[in-house]
């Protein structure tokens, strides 16, 4: 078995000319964070929508929001950014067909809409079990005191909700980082479509791979890191002995 | 728009695109799921052991696994393989491992990692009181285990490790990446020689959507009779 290990490699200058290996990398990171952060951003928005609406007394509402999230979970996330890129642009009018086509960074732009709207799919479905898992009583306390279906759900039950899936949030938003590697094949310069770029300039595919690897553990331990400080800074004393109870219930 | 779709292609290329795309996925698919969940079950025995190095290692690789995009993690496995089989094998020179076998590899310690969570669930949703009794009377650990929890973990966790096979089924589309021929590649290879890039991928997107949508309405069913099953 031979495999001429040199790790020096990041440290020579990689023929596309903007630098280093190692910032090559670098740059492939910061890709990919302002890809995933951006779709998630889309995704927390469009999802906490559609969750909420689900949730509603209205059946055809919560029949329209169904079938959106059947819409975007059933088709895999690389069909979904090969519609986006060479379906929709075709399906616009011709002119704004065109000028879609010609935006610069337009990897980035479909990639962020892919992801988002494939993601927000995801979050809109525990947005509703964030709803549903609080107790009836809830609603009721707030009718009672008057209030109207809207400020239930601002004052009363989204703020429990979104309190209650912040572990499957962190999840989500772990996955949406690395559903962006995905964005290779549209030809998003990413941290895996770099490593990948390295590996043929260089042929040093092991190093590329191990440190593409590291970067994307960080990543997900920033992110980890954040979620549970995120969690400790708006949870509600006394409130975890509740959250236990709901768990134990289902 | 509309107009300008071109049925006649689809209707040139549907039978090459689901007797050997299609099938080539499903079944990918299908032994991955297998290999997965055994891999999985026995990765979920480890992480529930009281041996603390075996358990370790297995947190450890499931959730090393789990950060990592699928996408690295095939690329990892198609240029390592031909160095672990040189190894395996004592050869001097990396050989050649095929792309099928290298991806069916990855799939299955991939999704190992996911079967291995939901099988950890399923362990430790059957009360220790059984695992007891069955020593009680004797039973090693691997009869407890082959006899009375895992029988009890699988039918409780069907539906979900179900739900996972379909997003493995969604997951192997990205052997794309690695030229495979699957459905995927088989239609971009066609939409790229014919000039119609629409119609093809409308018809791959419309065939995943009826497989995913009609397998998830079954799995939903099953959960409903299960759940009456058991109360």
């Amino acid at each position: 078995m031979k495999y001429n290990w040199n790790w020096g490699i990041f440290w020579e200058l990689s023929p596309d000319a903007t630098g280093t290996y190692l910032a090559t990398l670098f740059q492939g990171l910061r890709w990919t964070i302002a890809t995933g952060l951006s779709a998630w951003l889309m995704a927390l928005v469009l999802g906490s929508l559609i969750g909420t609406l689900r949730t509603v007394r209205n059946p055809t509402v919560v029949r329209l929001g169904d079938a959106y999230v059947e819409l975007f979970r059933n088709m895999p996330i690389l069909v979904q950014m090969f519609l986006w890129f060479f379906v929709v642009p075709e399906l616009l009018p011709t002119g704004l067909g065109t000028w879609v086509k010609q935006l610069p960074n337009s990897s980035f732009w479909t990639a962020v809409f892919a992801l988002g709207f494939f993601t927000s799919a995801r979050v809109a479905e525990q947005v509703k079990a964030g709803i549903r898992a609080q107790p009836r009583g809830q609603t009721m306390a707030a009718t009672a005191l008057g209030m109207t279906t809207a400020q239930t759900y601002r004052h009363v039950l989204l703020p429990m909700a979104f309190r209650l899936i912040l572990p499957p949030l962190t999840s989500e938003f772990m996955n949406v980082m690395k559903n962006s590697a995905v964005a290779l094949t549209i030809g998003l310069m990413e941290l895996t479509a770099r490593a990948r770029a390295m590996q043929e300039f260089s042929f040093q595919v092991f190093e590329a791979f191990t440190a593409a690897t590291l970067l994307y553990l960080a990543l997900n331990l920033a992110i980890v890191l954040f979620m549970r400080r995120l969690e400790r800074f708006v949870a509600v004393p006394g409130f975890t002995a509740a959250r236990d109870a709901v768990a134990a219930a289902h | 728009m509309l107009a300008h779709f071109d049925f006649d292609v689809i209707a040139r290329t549907w039978q090459v695109l689901l007797f050997q795309g299609l099938v080539f996925t499903l079944q990918v698919t299908a032994l991955s799921m297998l290999g997965g969940i055994v891999f999985g079950t026995l990765l979920a025995m480890m992480r529930l052991s009281s041996n603390m190095a075996l358990s370790r290692l297995a947190a450890g690789y499931v959730n090393a696994m789990r950060s990592l995009p699928l996408v690295l993690v095939i690329f990892w496995f198609y240029f390592l393989m031909p160095y672990i089989g040189a190894w395996v094998t004592g050869a001097s020179q990396p050989i050649r491992v095929g792309a099928f076998a290298s991806a069916l590899i990855t799939f299955i310690l991939f999704e190992a990692c996911f079967y291995c969570e939901i099988m950890r669930a399923g362990i430790q949703s059957i009360p220790r009181g059984q695992a007891n009794a069955g020593y009680a009377l004797g039973f090693t650990y691997w009869q407890v285990m082959a006899q009375i929890v895992l029988p009890q973990a699988f039918r409780n966790m069907l539906p979900v490790l179900l739900t996972q096979t379909i997003v493995l089924f969604q997951d192997v589309s990205l052997v794309y990446i690695i030229s495979l021929p699957d459905f995927v590649t088989l239609a971009s290879k066609i939409a790229q020689r014919d000039g119609r890039l629409v119609e093809m991928y409308v018809f791959v997107a419309l065939v995943y959507f009826v497989v995913c949508l009609t397998l998830s309405q079954v799995v939903k069913r099953l959960q409903t009779r299960l759940a009456v099953a058991t109360h």
